[in-house]
């Protein structure tokens, strides 16, 4: 098997495997310390004891899965020197700057989460509490756009020179603001917020299907669609950025992900579809001029395609069906969310019905996966390239024979770890529903 | 000071601040899992998950840091030690996994959870036993270059006496801290029985740790001389540390100052620690490799070190903030309520 005899594949496969886990947890780990927030501030200014509830139960589970956010990323961070010792050999030299920030980072949103986890009761004015929350929030924040950074330049990589493949005239700061970083950045993060939205929005829609029809549920998902639905339009808008930063920076990128195999203008946007034993690309949908717009806001102008790059040099075909995912997820996300907001303001009945509460409860799996598909896209389209144009994945990798075994060893702790999440947070909030939770505080003391 | 040496001092000074704060984190989980066996757990479960609860992520940082900041200052060891450190590094990576979720899972969500309780306990326990292995392969003799490759002799690690002595000694160190840190701890909470276990466990790894740590100095010998002799030439701080670990067990011994006790026991450390750099400067993999040689250029080393103390002034005030509300709070430590009428 390749994955016992091949170290370049196993290690492609262990890393596409931890990172795959950790962005599950790390996207909740940048989400949800902003939700908490909004909760507890719309709590405190309308003294509504619903939504200061829910950012406690909220931060509860919140705290289980920065727990495994931080041990999958510590796997990631001491991986990447284990399975491709030769790449951050030469990146450490360029690009540590950043991954030394995000240390700081995340030591910064370790200690204030550490201290408002354990202070619920310590402060008779609550916004104090509350602003404990901000430095969590922006540490979690600056976590994604430090890491992110480093991944932005591995797609286009500057800020030095290469003699005899020596590295030198480093300029760490220009290696960071790298041409990738804007769109990539804000993608990261608002598709973070956005799908935590979701993910709250069907904990709650999954209470009301259930049978609950407590205030609070109704509550929870009313503000989690609405602001799901401002953070999904501006993932679509983001998302279109990036495209024209590939159509400009890694059109094969672009190109492969479109099955745009032929330089022209005015190119259409294939969507779906396969491709035959020739290449050719059947039942997919054409949308006119639409790929044109999307790499330069202009129908008419000229996309580069995939016959003006080497074969060994053009990355994988299959990111095609990632890019699709993505966009229809994302395309299906708007068109939920907005359909909710304005059933809402109409007061039309369907909102109210389970079916369409199933919609939203399925929004979370799938803005999840979204999260996947753009990932895979974009990196297995930057393939061969693990630093684009200067080093292979394959000249990057280690040489060690036992990268396959340990995969499986890794592969069954995350099973572990994801499992042992599912059983925890379940029993957190089995043993303590809502209703319990509310009609303690409320018959206890005066808050 | 060159560039090189900062660099190394800082890096020296987080793993520092990880084995002190590792050790009091890993053993305090091994008692707790002990006492749950031996069923003394309404003795120190209190004491142990009021001071864990709210810092072991900030553990868990320290860590990060030394090998982020290591791939840093010295691209060439992520090379170096990135090809050999596979396999112990992959195990004490799902060791570390095991542990920070089980604690998670076991103190947010299903305390007093057995099971849970003795997988991070003994996980603990052997984190630091198998990352303690690449002390010992820096020290060289166990790595080869084959094809200009690096690579490890797992025969001769795993058959000599030194890398034994090595993951022992780590053992007991972490015992042997942690013991004597919540020996304090359990006494400022005001909670006797507890303090009187902690003494006992402390003193019961004091010595172990003693003959352990003298059994490594005197395996060096044999295995790498001029190491040897450079920890010869710095007989005076491994002679004062000494010196400090039986003032540290008098005090315990004699039930005073444990607040004392415990600076003196970092100090003892301390100097064991750095005379053990000191020695091994300059190398970073003997022979292979030194902190010259692999070092990042000046302006990556520079702006590394701009940051770092940019970080530095952002996380003293709130380590400062978090230890005041949870170590040094009187309050909180005697696990009292804060205010009346709170739930
Ligand atoms: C909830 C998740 C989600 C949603 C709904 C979208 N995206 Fe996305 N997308 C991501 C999550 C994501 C991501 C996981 O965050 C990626 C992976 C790498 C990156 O920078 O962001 C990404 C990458 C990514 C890239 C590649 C960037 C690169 O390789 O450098 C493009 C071109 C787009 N997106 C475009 C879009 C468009 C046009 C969308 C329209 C709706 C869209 N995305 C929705
Ligand atoms: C910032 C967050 C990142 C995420 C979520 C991410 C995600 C992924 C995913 C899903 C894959 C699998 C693709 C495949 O199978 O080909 C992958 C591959 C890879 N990533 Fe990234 N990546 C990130 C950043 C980085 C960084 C910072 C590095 C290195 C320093 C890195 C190095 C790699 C390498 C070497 C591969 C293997 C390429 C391959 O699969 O052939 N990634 N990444
Ligand atoms: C190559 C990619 C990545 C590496 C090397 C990496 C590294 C790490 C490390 C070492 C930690 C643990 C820090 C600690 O001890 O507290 C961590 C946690 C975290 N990471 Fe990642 N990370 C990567 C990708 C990402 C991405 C893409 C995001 C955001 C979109 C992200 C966001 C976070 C957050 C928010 C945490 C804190 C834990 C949590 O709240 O769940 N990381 N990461």
């Amino acid at each position: 098997m390749m994955l016992f005899d091949d170290p370049v594949f196993a290690s492609r496969f262990l890393t596409l495997l931890t990172l795959s886990f950790h962005i599950i947890y790390a996207t909740i780990g940048v989400g949800v310390p902003l939700f908490i927030m909004i909760a507890q501030w719309i709590g405190i200014k309308k003294n509504d004891d619903h939504y200061i509830l829910m950012a406690r139960r909220w931060a509860r589970g919140f705290v289980v899965t920065v727990a495994v956010g931080v041990v999958t990323g510590t796997i990631i961070g001491l991986q990447l020197s284990l399975l491709w010792p030769r790449f951050m050999e030469l990146a450490g030299q360029i690009i540590a700057l950043p991954l030394f920030m995000e240390v700081f980072a995340f030591f910064f949103e370790a200690i204030f989460l550490g201290i408002y986890l354990y202070t619920w009761d310590r402060f008779e004015d609550q916004r104090k509490h509350l602003l404990l929350l901000i430095p969590v929030a922006i540490g979690a924040l600056m976590s994604a756009f430090f890491i992110t950074i480093v991944n932005s330049f591995m797609n286009a990589p500057q800020g030095f020179d290469l003699i005899n493949g020596e590295l030198v005239n480093a300029n760490p700061i220009m290696a960071m603001f790298n041409a990738a970083m804007p769109t990539k950045v804000a993608h990261v993060a608002v598709t973070a917020y956005m799908t935590v939205a979701f993910l709250l929005a069907a904990i709650a829609a999954f209470q009301l299907i259930r049978g609950s029809n407590h205030a609070y549920h109704k509550k929870a998902l009313n503000l989690t669609m609405k602001v799901g639905l401002i953070f999904a339009i501006a993932a679509a808008v983001i998302g279109d950025f990036s495209g024209k930063y590939l159509a400009e920076y890694q059109p094969e990128k672009l190109a492969a992900a479109e099955w745009h195999f032929e330089t022209e203008e005015g190119a259409p946007l294939v969507l779906y579809g396969y491709l035959d034993d020739d290449n050719e690309i059947k039942a997919a949908i054409r949308i006119p001029f639409a790929l044109s717009v999307l790499a330069f806001g202009d129908p008419f102008a000229e996309v580069i395609g995939l016959e003006e790059f080497l074969p060994e040099e053009s990355p994988p075909l299959i990111i095609h069906y990632y890019f699709d995912t993505m966009i229809t997820i994302g395309m299906f996300m708007i068109f939920l969310s907005l359909l909710y907001w304005i059933g809402k303001t109409r007061n039309w009945a369907f909102i109210q019905s389970t079916w369409y509460r199933w919609l939203i409860v399925l929004g979370a799996p799938l803005s999840f996966l979204a999260i996947q598909a753009g990932w895979w896209m974009a990196e297995v389209g930057r393939q061969p390239w693990i630093l684009r144009g200067i080093m292979t994945v394959e000249e990057a990798a280690t040489t060690s024979d036992y990268v396959g075994l340990m995969s499986i060893f890794f592969l069954l702790l995350y099973i572990i770890l994801g499992v042992g999440t599912v059983v925890v947070l379940r029993k957190i909030f089995k043993n303590n529903p809502v209703e319990n939770e509310l009609a303690s505080t409320q018959g206890g003391d005066s808050k | 000071m060159t560039l090189e040496i900062v660099g190394m001092t800082v890096l020296w000074t987080f793993l520092f601040g990880y084995i002190i704060v590792g050790a009091i984190d890993f053993g305090a989980g091994f008692f707790n899992a002990f006492s749950i066996i031996t069923k003394k757990q309404h003795i120190l479960s209190n004491v142990i998950q009021r001071y864990l609860s709210p810092v072991w992520e900030v553990t868990n940082v320290f860590f990060v840091f030394f090998f982020v900041g290591i791939v840093g200052f010295f691209p060439q060891t992520a090379y170096y030690f990135g090809t050999i450190f596979l396999i112990p590094g992959s195990i004490a990576l799902i060791l570390l996994a095991i542990r920070g979720s089980y604690y998670a899972f076991e103190t947010y969500g299903n305390r007093g959870h057995k099971g849970y309780a003795f997988m991070y306990g003994l996980s603990g326990l052997l984190i630091p036993a198998s990352l303690s292995i690449v002390l010992t392969i820096a020290q060289g003799g166990f790595v080869s270059m084959e094809n200009g490759n690096p690579t490890l002799d797992y025969y001769a690690l795993f058959t000599s006496p030194l890398s034994w002595s090595i993951v022992v000694l780590s053992i007991i160190a972490v015992l042997y801290i942690s013991a004597v840190f919540l020996t304090w701890y359990a006494n400022k909470t005001g909670d006797e029985k507890a303090t009187g276990l902690m003494r006992k466990y402390a003193l019961i790894w004091a010595l172990p740790l003693i003959i352990a740590a003298s059994g490594i100095i005197y395996e060096l010998r044999f295995h790498n001389p001029a190491f040897y002799n450079q920890i010869l030439d710095l007989w005076w701080m491994f002679g004062l540390s000494f010196l400090l670990w039986i003032a540290t067990v008098l005090l315990i011994w004699k039930r005073k100052k444990y607040g004392l006790a415990v600076w003196l026991l970092i100090i003892q450390f301390a100097l064991a620690f750095y005379g053990y750099g000191i020695s091994h400067f300059p190398y970073l993999l003997y022979p292979e490799l030194t902190v010259y040689e692999g070092f990042t250029n000046q302006a990556m080393a520079i702006s590394l070190i701009v940051t770092f103390v940019l970080g530095f002034a952002l996380l003293i005030p709130s380590l400062y903030l978090l230890f005041r509300l949870f170590l040094f709070d009187k309050r909180y430590v005697q696990g009292k309520k804060p205010k009346e009428g709170d739930n």
